[in-house]
């Protein structure tokens, strides 16, 4: 059991999927403007990455590997993104036409966005079982949420300051970035 | 070999099948039905009910408006609704539909108005005052200019009037002089 709590925490904090690992950076970057819509689009990712945790464990431990496939993960993988992302839109049309509204095109591009393949492939690399993919996955997407809803409070605060006309815009936000990058390093070492 | 590739061609065929079975289910079972843009829209319409774009009120125009429509026609929305519409629908603002015509509204002249109070049920956004058998006026503020009281009044009474530009109705266009640094990002 505490095995499981040390995996999600440190994948939240430590092994950050945003500020540690690079991935995921376009929508950190494109969805931040707004505190609203990064909530919304954490939500969506986050549900998306625990179910392709799940979805993406099943096609490779019952189909890939019994028929000697595992040159087909990638393929694969992007088609089981596909399909989630399809659905979780259904699904948010169906139930949040607001918050589907405001997702817009972000929402189709979860399909692309490399936090979630990089999951389906680190699940593999760090041989994760069912029950510590789905953790590890809804994880992820705890640490996307964070940082993101993070990045995005600062954003809007950072909109109403007076900032130095060179840094206005994207420079202001990219330093921030990299700021809180430096921060996140201080939390190696709290999981061994 | 060629067993492998076969292989691997049905297993992600099969693999596909179920996606695309999965996919079809859901569709028809998170069906939405209404269309939620015309709602929208007509929200965004003034609800004058004028008829001066061409359609029966507001609503029909919010259908129309959703099917390809014109976004400028308008004129009591004027430049404001215009600007909402085309940022809904994503497309680009479109200078307003005839405003070249100068702005008018409506004046019922006093002395011949016989108080049959005709024109205020015609008025879809109640800018007329009076009662039955009392003269009847106009709210300047509030009419839109939609000629719809100058056909039911008997006596044709009512002239539509250009709006005289003094310092209470000029329009300044604030939103065009930039007053502060955009900061937005």
């Amino acid at each position: 059991m505490s095995n499981y709590f040390l995996l999600f925490f440190g994948t939240v904090l430590v092994n950050n999927f945003v500020l540690v690992k690079f991935l995921g950076l376009c929508p950190f970057m494109g969805v931040s403007n707004k505190i609203e819509t990064a909530v919304g689009m954490s939500f969506a990712t986050t549900f998306v990455l625990t179910l392709t945790a799940a979805l993406s464990y099943i096609v490779n431990n019952y189909i890939l590997i019994p028929l000697d496939l595992i040159y087909l993960q990638t393929l694969s993988f992007i088609l089981v993104i596909a399909v989630v992302v399809q659905f979780t839109e259904m699904v948010m049309h169906k139930t949040s036409p607001t918050l589907y509204r405001l997702l817009g095109i972000f929402l189709p591009l979860i399909t692309t966005n490399c936090a979630i393949l990089g999951l389906a492939l680190l699940n593999i690399n760090e041989n994760h079982d069912f029950v510590e993919s789905i953790i590890y996955g809804f994880a992820a997407g705890v640490g996307f949420s964070l940082v993101l809803v993070l990045f995005s409070s600062m954003r809007e605060r950072l909109a109403a300051s007076d900032i130095p006309l060179p840094f206005k815009g994207s420079a202001i936000a990219m330093i921030t970035a990299g700021l809180m990058s430096l921060a996140f390093m201080g939390f190696t070492g709290l999981i061994k | 070999m060629i067993e492998n590739i076969a292989l691997a061609v049905i297993a992600l065929a099969c693999l596909a099948a179920i996606f695309g079975a999965l996919l079809g289910y859901s569709s028809i079972r998170f069906k939405v039905e209404e269309e939620p843009i015309v709602e929208e829209l007509d929200a965004m319409l003034p609800q004058t009910q004028c008829g001066q774009c061409g359609y029966p009120g507001c609503k029909p125009y919010a259908q129309a408006i959703a099917n390809g429509e014109d976004i400028n026609k308008c004129p009591p929305g004027g430049d404001t609704v215009m600007r909402q519409l085309a940022e809904r629908m994503g497309i680009d603002p479109k200078p307003l539909d005839g405003e070249e015509k100068p702005k008018l509204i409506a004046f019922i002249r006093e002395d011949e108005c016989i108080g049959c109070t005709k024109c205020i049920q015609a008025c879809p956004v109640d800018a007329i005052m009076g009662a039955t058998r009392q003269m009847h006026t106009v709210i300047t503020d509030e009419c839109t200019g939609c000629e719809l009281c100058v056909a039911p009044c008997p006596t044709d009474c009512i002239d539509m009037l250009p709006i005289e530009i003094t310092t209470q109705n000029w329009q300044w266009n604030l939103q065009r002089i930039p007053t502060k640094i955009n900061t937005e990002l």
